[in-house]
Formats: structure tokens, sequence, C-alpha cells
């Protein structure tokens, strides 16, 4: 008689897709989208992400910044997820994304204000209805959910386009409850949001191959319904391609998608984490090899689209543009304490005026004396 | 549909509220588990799936942290969202996402984006429940800030608490006293008129004594005020409704006829609300005060399982005695 074992279910495919390979030849021909004017675009943005992080970097080194999560080495997924969304699409962000949030729009001098501890920095005045930066791990899946299902009421309700949520996490918060019961929701709802995983291979200390006994992260999108595919993250036009893809399938009515983005990520954690505890320089030398910038620079150099001379001229741009946005930022005049009640509801509760009163006259007497 | 005029429950002027809301604001959605075809564990929806649809009034799949989650990216993006717990002994799982986001989004985003957002849940205990059925556990929201907690007493607190609830801009936690669900009738008109949050209620008045309850509770509180005035004593009771912002100077003014009050709730003692209430007592009147402010509360234990409720709840015998307490002392003051 035949008995029923158990089984671990390994009978499926992810498939893998890549432009670029390690060396910024392309594999394969590059789809129209990745016209010579958007490769540069890219290819600046990239650069600028890279810039931008290097001075916050920099600045929280010198007591300037708080505690910052540079994306050094996956400025090609950031770049590419932001550049798909469209502006009125709503982008659900975790912390690691610089690239993106310079292509939604969110000003550098905001990105500063924020982790320099002024909450105005999370006010985009550019990206008015995308979440703000995410801290609590894969918690904005379950919002770029609900905020899928208010795009999918108002297309239902008013007849208008259906327009897309895009929400982004490391790898880490795959291993979270709440990152299955968003993809498990959005299966059963047809929601048209589209789940990014920054695959960098470590969440903080703690490698990929210690986060789950999965062999990818994209399978895990089997379990909730919904399709997924894995793409060289470092690829940006590989990225672009999934992501696009992806979304239009989800404008279109068909549902979510997992896209696993494998990346490397170059730098620690954040400011305050020291990466060479847990892990090798060997094994970092070799990331770099195949890290994103370099890959693109050597593409568009090899397709005559690029030249030291470009570079240069790049180099000035950028660098205006960051000087720009620190004087902005340092130049904003600081919010008045009492800030801190001012936002908590739409209207300052009764209850509280008695608190508030006394910030403003400490204040006060703090300015006096 | 309910006549105006005709008596309703708790439970009915909940489910009277929320089909007002859907029927006069198109933003509003429910969902929750097991709200639709089968109109909620206690029928608190029952009906309003057929009536609205299932666009606007949904079953979710089963995950408490994914229902709280959601109505925070729907409610960032203009929509209404009502979302219901079964229970409030299952509500932990949200925590992250009621206290990190709901109660935040406004705030981090410095008014940019916001979370009006309802989530209700059955709460307190009295209804031989299996265990994690039970739970009073207000304090643990009351403590968060950018958090409303409202309590509604009565059938017509219900109707017109929720439906100022739902039309708050910010989030409430609305934990309906699942005991006294259908413990009452009184003809609550389907007039869409909110009761004010962040006030006060005085259920009786009185010039000896103030007592201090809210959900359940108040039943309770009303019969020991009620056996009290047999003795010649007359007790003001008040429920404040809403836990958070807590409406002291309705308190107050009862204390300056008063001079004592003791604070009754199901909850556990330690870190309850009849600790903050006691503490705001004392410091804005402290001169008023002849007595200690009494509390009649939980046990500082687990909830019991069913055979045992009764013993944990703060009867009419339990509050008599705090009452008493508070009058010993305030006589002894007088003389």
């Amino acid at each position: 008689m035949h008995k029923p074992r158990l089984q671990l279910q390994a009978s499926f495919d992810i498939a893998w897709l890549q432009y670029l390979d390690k060396q910024g030849r392309a594999t394969q021909p590059l789809p129209e989208f990745a016209s010579p004017d958007w490769l540069a675009h890219c290819y600046r943005q990239m650069q600028l992400a890279r810039l931008v992080d290097d001075r916050a970097v920099k600045l929280q080194r010198t007591g300037r910044l708080g505690t910052y999560p540079s994306s050094l080495g996956q400025e090609a997924i950031g770049v590419a997820v932001g550049n798909a969304l469209m502006k009125e699409d709503v982008y659900c962000p975790y912390y690691r994304e610089t690239g993106a949030f310079l292509e939604r729009g969110v000003l550098i001098e905001e990105i500063l204000a924020n982790w320099g501890g002024d909450e105005r920095g999370q006010n985009f005045q550019h990206a008015p209805h995308d979440l703000p930066i995410c801290i609590p791990i894969a918690t904005q899946a379950l919002h770029a959910a609900g905020v899928a299902f208010a795009l999918q009421y108002r297309h239902r309700q008013q007849g208008t386009p259906l327009q897309v949520a895009v929400t982004s996490s490391g790898e880490g918060a795959t291993s979270k409850g709440d990152f299955y019961e968003a993809m498990n929701l959005a299966g059963v709802w047809k929601l048209p949001v589209v789940f990014v995983v920054n695959n960098n291979q470590w969440a903080i200390s703690v490698p990929r191959t210690a986060q789950t006994a999965t062999q990818t992260i994209a399978q895990k999108a089997i379990a909730a319904g919904i399709p997924a595919l894995q793409v060289d993250g470092n690829d940006v036009v590989a990225v672009a391609w999934a992501v696009r893809d992806a979304m239009a399938r989800a404008r279109n009515g068909e549902g979510p998608a997992l896209i696993e983005a494998i990346s490397y990520r170059l730098c620690d954690h954040t400011t305050a984490d020291d990466a060479s505890r847990y892990r090798s320089e060997e094994e970092l030398e070799q990331a770099r090899q195949w890290e994103p910038i370099r890959r693109l620079d050597a593409y568009l150099r090899s397709e005559g689209l690029w030249s030291d001379a470009k570079q240069q001229d790049l180099d000035r741009e950028l660098a205006q543009v960051m000087e720009a946005a620190l004087d902005n930022w340092e130049s904003r005049p600081p919010e008045p304490a009492t800030a801190i009640f001012d936002h908590l509801h739409a209207h300052l509760p009764e209850g509280l005026y008695e608190q508030y009163d006394q910030l403003r006259d400490e204040q006060t007497a703090g300015v006096r004396g | 549909m309910v006549e105006e005029n005709s008596a309703i429950t708790l439970v009915e002027a909940v489910n009277q509220a929320l089909a007002y809301a859907l029927a006069n604001d198109p933003q509003v959605v429910l969902f929750g588990q097991d709200i639709g075809a089968n109109g909620g564990v206690f029928r608190a929806t029952d009906g309003l799936q057929q009536r609205f649809g299932p666009e606007r009034v949904l079953d979710t799949p089963l995950a408490e942290n994914m229902i709280a989650g959601i109505a925070v990216g729907m409610a960032s993006q203009g929509l209404r969202p009502i979302a219901e717990f079964q229970f409030m002994g299952f509500i932990y799982p949200a925590l992250d996402h009621i206290l990190s986001h709901a109660a935040r989004m406004r705030n981090r985003t410095r008014g940019r984006l916001s979370c009006p957002i309802v989530y209700r849940a059955p709460y307190g205990s009295g209804i031989h429940a299996p265990e994690h059925h039970s739970e009073s556990t207000e304090a643990i929201f009351a403590h968060v800030p950018g958090l409303r907690v409202v309590v509604p007493s009565s059938p017509a607190r219900a109707y017109g608490l929720l439906l100022a609830a739902i039309r708050d801009p910010d989030p409430v936690l609305f934990l309906e006293p699942k005991r006294i669900y259908r413990a009452a009738k009184q003809p609550v008109p389907d007039d869409g008129e909110a009761l004010p949050l962040d006030r006060a209620f005085v259920l009786r008045e009185g010039r000896d004594l103030t007592l201090i309850a809210w959900g359940a509770s108040v039943k309770e509180t009303l019969a020991a005020a009620e056996q009290l005035s047999t003795e010649g004593i007359e007790a003001e009771v008040i429920d404040p409704a809403t836990l958070k912002p807590l409406d002291i100077h309705s308190i107050i003014d009862s204390l300056e006829k008063t001079h004592c009050c003791v604070v009754v709730h199901e909850a556990a003692r330690f870190g309850g609300l009849g600790a903050e209430i006691a503490a705001q007592i004392q410091e804005y009147a402290f001169d008023l005060l002849e007595a200690p402010v009494q509390r009649v509360t939980g046990y500082d234990t687990v909830m019991p399982y069913y055979q045992l409720e009764n013993v944990y709840l703060p009867g009419v015998e339990r509050i008599l005695a705090g009452a008493r307490a508070a009058l010993g002392y305030s006589r002894e003051g007088r003389q």
C-alpha cells in the first residue's frame, strides 16, 4: 500500500534575468526603453546616489548627521525602481533607497534632514503620496498592500486608471510575518502591488544563508500564489525591465508580483555598524568586482556613450548639486520645540494644552536665560 | 434597517453607526475576520456586506497584524478604514502597526499623511468565553501618544461616539464592551449625530461621592449608586468614554462638589487608568480631596478563565466597599 510521505516540494522554476554581465557586456539585446538617454540618466542618478551616501557618511563621521544607512553597491536597484514608477504611483520604501528617493523627487536636503533628526525630512515636497522611510522591518509591505487596496478601490469607484504601489525591503525582511502576510493578501485580493526585495546578502551581520532555508527569496511568492522573478540587482537594465513588467501587469489588473534583486551591500549596515566584525575583506573585494556603477560605466564606454570628458562634466555638475543641497539643508531654520505637539493630532486635544504651554514656557525661559 | 425610535442594543447601535458611515461617506471601508456574510462573531456588521457590497465590507485573511497594517496604507491614501479585531485578546500581533505607524504617521510626515483609522475590538470579560477572549488592556493603548482610546457604555453613546471616531482625522481604538452588547436597549435615532470625543459624560448627578467608570463596569457602578442612594448618599457617576485624551476637567468639576472619588475598572490595577486618573486628581485637585482616591479594579492577576471571572470583576459589592472607604475618610475630615 502506498503511504504518503512528507515531501519538500521543490519542483519549481525561478527565472533569472540579466542584460549586462559582471563585466558590463550585453548578454542579450537591451529592451527598447534602455535608450542612450535613459542609460545616461540612470548612470547620473546612480552616481548622485553614491555621492549623497558618501557625503552623508562623512557628515555622520564629523558629528553633523545621525546614524545613516548608505546604499553603496545597490544604486542600480534604487534608481531602476524609482524610475519605473509613474508620478501617481505610490512608493512604500524601506530605508536603504537613496537612488529611489532621488528618482521620486525626494530632495537631498530632505534626506539629510531626516537622518539629521528632523521629521520635516519625511514631508516629501515632490512625492506627496509616497509613504515615509520605514524603519521597522517589513511593516511597509503591509502598508503597500493597503495603499494598493486604496488605489484599486479608487479605480473601481471612480474609473480612474489603476495605479500601482511598489514596496522595497531587504532580504532579512522576508523572514517576517508582515512580508508573507502582505504577499498573501495581495495574492488573494489581486492587489496592484509590486514587492521588490533588495537581496544584498546581509541583514546587519546575518548572512543570507542563515536567514532562510529556501534556495531563493523569490520562491516565497509561490506560497502566496503570486509570480516572481530573480534579477541581477547590479544590472540597472534588468531591474528596470523586471519592475516595469511587474508594474504593467499590476496596472492591467493582473495583480501583484515579487522581484528578488540580487546585489551586495558594499558598506556597513549603517554608520553605527562595523561589517569587518562579521565578513571578510576578500568577500567584499570580490563583490566590488560586480558592483553596478562600474558595470554600467564599462557598457556605456564600450558603446561609445561615455568618456573621461563626460565624466569630468558630470562630476562637476553633481558636486554643485550636492553643495546646493547642503546649503539648503544647513540654512533651514530649526523647528520650534513645540512642533512635537503640532502634528500629533490634526488638532491638539485640550488635555495636552498644559504640556504644550509648559514646553513653550521652558523654551522661552531657556532663550532668555 | 432599524426603525427610528425603536429601542436597540449596544451592538445594534454599532451596526447602525457603521451603516450610516458607509451610506454617507464613500471613503469608508470595513474589513476584518468573518465580518462579511457572517456579520461578525457578535453580529456587529450584520447585513452590511449585503447592503454595501463586498468591495466595501471585506472579509480578510486571518492575520491581525495584517489587518492593522493595511489600514495604515489605506488611510494614507485618503480612505477611512474601519478594521475589526474579533476580540481584544487577539490584538497584540497588531501593536506594531497601531503603535509604531498609525499613531505616528501624521507626526513622522509633519502632517503630510495621516491615519484616520478606527480599530474596533470587542473588549472586557463576562461572557464565559475561552481564554484570551476577556481582556481589558486599554491602558497599553492609552499610554501611546497619537492614539485615541474610546469606550462606549450605552447604545446611544456607542452610536454617537463611533460616528465621531470614524470622522476623526486621526486613529481611534474603539473598544466595545461585549458584556453589555445586548444588556440594555434604548431608542437611538439614526440621525448621524456624533457625540463629542474627549468629553466625559455625567451619567448621574450627586453631591456626596464621585464614581468614575467606563464600559461594562458602568452598569455595576450605576447599580452601586442606586444602592447608596437608598442609604441617603448621592453619588455622581462619570463615564470618561474617551480614555485618551482624558477629560480631567469634568472629573475635577465633580470633585468640587463631592471631595472624594472611586475609580472603577475591570482592568488590572497596576498601571491601569485608575492610577492615571488618581495621579491627575492629586496634581490638579489635591486641595479638594477629603479622602484618598479609591481604586476598585480587577486584580493584578492573569484574567481568569470563566469559572472565576466573576470573582475577578469589580461587582457592586466591591464598588460599595470602595465608596464606603472613601466616604469614611471624607466624614472624618468633615468632623
